[in-house]
């Protein structure tokens, strides 16, 4: 049987990605999908992929059911299929389809016209890959080639002048085997590094950190389609800094005063620690509302980040998420200090709205 | 034909031998063995191997291999109402479940040579789908594949607006009358009975004529309107009425072939699932099974008939039903004296030794169809030995619950469900509404509201074949409404008429 059902397969996925894709700045600026992550797919619910039809709303509500139990008691139907539409028709569920995280990277990237990242320049040569590529002579039985065996004893047999066409039997001796051999190739490797800060003192709501989330999972999912081997820390700060794991990250919920150098300190002790300079493409992105703690602690990160930050990282993004509490203020020192300067991206999240632009503006540069 | 194994040969001819000493009538059945991936793509065709090009078959696919993927479902059995039938079975499942779905699929194709609602359906469907499948892959060759997508999508959402109960209505109807005849309004002239003038009017009271007169007044304007009569199958009636393109014309009707060659199984689900279970049933426990397979197929048979709570399992309601009947008429449990007899005791033990069960299941699997089974053979006494009841929506306590056991009540539910089978029951009830050539779709209301957002883009589709404004009259919240689409915008309007709602 021909596999028919490629292309209309293939049709299906192509109109699943433009409806994703029409409605991509709304699943952008909700936390909707992060929910419904697995592992390499996100589900996605189409309402508006359903034929629509003529029928009988869900006001329907009664039917009828088979089993124990007295009046009264729950029925157990979930949403309840009549009798007679078994089969036949559909229920009302809203249909769900699976796409995975590389396409909706892909789309993303597509829709808001994102270009690849061009990897930093020193890339490091690892010997990971290879594989059974090449002949040897010797080896194990169970690798023998056997057509290489073969065209080693024909080779043979006809220089040596017993080839008979008329009787084309050829007999491989011990000299004429060939085993596959492994070969160790060097490939090219990247990997990135992507540190989220996240300004946790009592100014950042829950609704600021809905943003970061949602915006973290956006770009995560951008860069991840981007690197191979992408490893991802979390690190909060108020007054002092510390590393967290995910979920900390993200619902942790601390007061107190902000010293945002305290994170930058972490940042730059995590990167010397672990990762080597020529190794890693280092992402740092750090979210806050701007409120810093004092002046001369402003200038204390601006010339972190000058001597020794930028010149490690591939770029430095800042976030600034509007608060009702916070001034806003660092993003203008930043903007000041490093005006010109590539390497820094600052932007500002006023609500849900303008994540998507955000986003664009932190990866849209592809460095 | 077919591919199986001799094993499976061997154990269909079996089969198939007992099948025709217990009097199954089918058409040759060719098996065929398939693998997973394969049977899955058949079924996402809904049975067959080559049909027209459409996204949603892609769609269905996607979920039955994921689904498949994941262990949660897979296919046991897939038969084609055809001449000869196709049936497909899964390569990897063992000889014990290969039996089982070969028994079964010789009860779905005596049901499907024999039962009356299947007689005008094609029997060569399969050539016929392939037919259509060319059709339309020639269209899009010259039309573009958008434009016949689009117009697949449009015919497709309108494919249940067909006339199921006029299966044996072959050709398109003609609902095109015969126009010319007199312009002039002719008068009304009740007629009268003669009478003396002083029993005039007591003979022919004024009230009475005056009813007369407006009834064939109301008649004769129908009689103006077009169509004069409502039209049940509309897809017919755009066919025959909607300016349309003749591909579209072409497209639109293959529809509505599919669309009717698929409403008999539909209508006879129940019927159709029990009458296989129960053969499949009958032959491996008396005839096929060996010691070793019993507890398989007792595992398997169970899995398809088991009833979950709250929910109605078209294989288990019809098997039950069809042994009900059997024994009934076995013990001659049927009749007036039957009916009329209150003496419990009696009733329990009663048999009249009659022998006739087999006789008149085979009877009605000829004749009735999911409605009538019910409506016919449901009997109290069955409805609380199957533990059967009414569900719904408690609004007090906001979770769906069991509202009541009574047997009549049950059977009013079920077939209620089956009215039109669960479908809104739609008409065309003016192609000239406001006199201005716009189409006017009527609900018939039958106690169920339609969805209105769904009908709404509906309508938009039907615009799409009318080209002219279209309204559709239905209630919402017991209040008229018409939702209208007028080729720009959705509109809806409430008029004054009012029905009632069930308390529930």
């Amino acid at each position: 049987m021909v596999q028919r059902i490629d292309q209309d397969r293939a049709r299906f996925r192509e109109i699943v990605r433009g409806s994703v894709k029409k409605d991509l700045r709304k699943y952008l600026s909700s936390g909707e999908l992060i929910g419904k992550q697995g592992k390499r797919f996100v589900s996605i619910p189409l309402p508006q992929i359903e034929l629509p039809r003529f029928r009988f709303g869900s006001n329907k509500g009664k039917g009828v059911g088979q089993g124990e139990g007295g009046e009264g008691e729950p029925a157990g139907t979930g949403d309840g299929d009549g009798a007679g539409q078994a089969g036949e028709q559909a229920g009302q569920h809203v249909l769900e389809v699976e796409v995975g995280l590389d396409e909706l990277a892909q789309i993303m990237g597509e829709e808001l016209a994102l270009p690849r990242i061009e990897s930093k320049g020193k890339k490091t040569i690892r010997a990971l890959g290879g594989g059974y590529s090449s002949i040897s002579r010797v080896g194990p039985e169970s690798l023998r080639h056997f057509k290489r065996t073969f065209r080693e004893a024909l080779k043979r047999t006809i220089a040596s002048g017993t080839y008979d066409p008329a009787n084309p039997i050829v007999i491989p001796v011990k000299e004429d085997r060939r085993y596959r051999s492994f070969k160790l190739r060097e490939v090219p490797d990247s990997s990135a590094v992507v540190i989220y800060m996240m300004d946790v003192s009592g100014s950042m709501g829950r609704e600021q950190k809905e943003i970061v989330r949602i915006e973290s999972f956006w770009i995560d999912t951008w860069l991840r389609s981007q690197y191979k081997n992408i490893e991802v820390r979390y690190v909060v700060h108020d007054a002092a800094a510390q590393e967290v794991d995910q979920h900390t990250f993200y619902n942790l919920r601390e007061s107190g005063g902000t010293k945002i150098s305290s994170a930058y300190e972490l940042l730059l002790e995590l990167l010397e620690r672990k990762y080597a300079q020529d190794e890693w493409n280092v992402y740092p992105f750090h979210f806050s509302d701007g409120d810093n703690w004092s002046a001369r602690d402003t200038e204390r990160c601006v010339s972190l980040m000058k001597e020794k930050l930028l010149p490690r990282c591939n770029q430095f993004a800042y976030g600034q998420v509007k608060s009702a509490y916070g001034s806003g203020q660092f993003k203008k020192d930043l903007d000041s200090a490093f005006r010109g300067d590539e390497r820094v991206v600052t932007s500002d999240i006023l609500d849900r709205d303008s994540i998507p632009e955000s986003i664009r503006h932190f990866l849209g540069k592809g460095r | 034909m077919g591919n199986l194994t001799p094993e499976l040969l061997a154990e269909r001819d079996k089969i198939k031998a007992v099948a025709e000493t217990y009097g199954l009538d089918f058409y040759e059945t060719v098996f065929e063995l398939v693998d997973a991936e394969e049977l899955n793509e058949v079924a996402s065709y809904g049975g067959f191997p080559r049909r027209y090009p459409h996204w949603r078959f892609g769609m269905e696919y996607d979920q039955l291999a994921k689904s498949y993927e994941y262990g949660l479902s897979k296919i046991y059995e897939l038969v084609i109402n055809n001449d000869p039938c196709y049936a497909y079975l899964m390569r990897n499942n063992p000889v014990v479940d290969q039996k089982l779905v070969m028994a079964h699929v010789y009860g779905h194709c005596d049901f499907f040579k024999n039962n009356l609602w299947f007689g005008p359906t094609n029997r060569k469907m399969i050539d016929q789908m392939a037919n259509h499948g060319t059709q339309v892959r020639r269209f899009v060759e010259d039309v573009g594949q958008d434009a016949v997508e689009d117009f697949l999508d449009i015919a497709t959402s309108l494919d249940n607006l067909i006339d199921v109960h006029s299966a044996y209505r072959k050709a398109l109807p003609r609902t095109r009358e015969e126009h010319g005849g007199s312009a002039r309004r002719e008068s009304i002239d009740v007629p009268r009975l003669r009478a003396k003038d002083y029993m005039e009017r007591y003979i022919n009271p004024p009230e009475y004529l005056e009813r007369e007169r407006k009834r064939m007044e109301a008649e004769q304007s129908q009689a103006k309107r077009f169509p004069p009569k409502p039209v049940k199958d509309v897809l017919a009636f755009l066919i025959e009425h909607a300016p349309l393109e003749p591909w579209e014309r072409e497209i639109l009707s293959l529809i509505r072939e599919e669309a009717y060659y698929f409403a008999p199984q539909g209508m006879t689900k129940i019927m159709n699932e029990g009458w296989a279970s129960y053969w499949h049933s009958r032959i491996m426990t008396r005839h096929s099974l060996t010691d070793a397979e019993i507890i398989d197929f007792a595992d398997h048979h169970s899995g398809t008939v088991h009833a979950t709570p709250g929910r109605i399992n078209p294989y288990k309601l019809g098997i039950e039903l069809f042994r009900d009947i059997e024994m009934r008429w076995n013990k001659g449990r049927f009749g007036r004296e039957w009916e009329t007899c209150d003496d419990a005791e009696r009733r329990l033990a009663w048999d009249m030794e009659l022998g006739e069960g087999l006789k008149k299941i085979f009877d009605v699997r000829k004749i009735y169809n999911d409605i009538t089974f019910l409506e016919e053979f449901l009997t109290p006494e069955f409805a609380e030995e199957q533990k059967l009841f009414v569900y719904g929506m408690n609004q007090r306590t906001g979770r769906v619950e069991i509202l009541d056991r009574d047997p009549t009540r049950v059977k009013k539910e079920l077939l209620k469900a089956l009215t039109n089978f669960g479908q809104p029951y739609i008409t065309v009830a003016d192609a000239n509404y406001a006199n201005r050539g716009e189409l006017l779709l009527e609900h018939r209301w039958d106690g169920v509201e339609i969805q209105v957002q769904q009908a709404q883009a509906t309508l938009r589709n039907v615009q799409r074949l009318w080209r002219r404004p279209v309204h559709l009259h239905t209630f919402v919240e017991g209040k008229g409404k018409v939702l209208s689409y007028d080729g720009r915008s959705d509109s809806a309007r409430e008029t004054d008429e009012r029905v009632e709602l069930e308390e529930s």
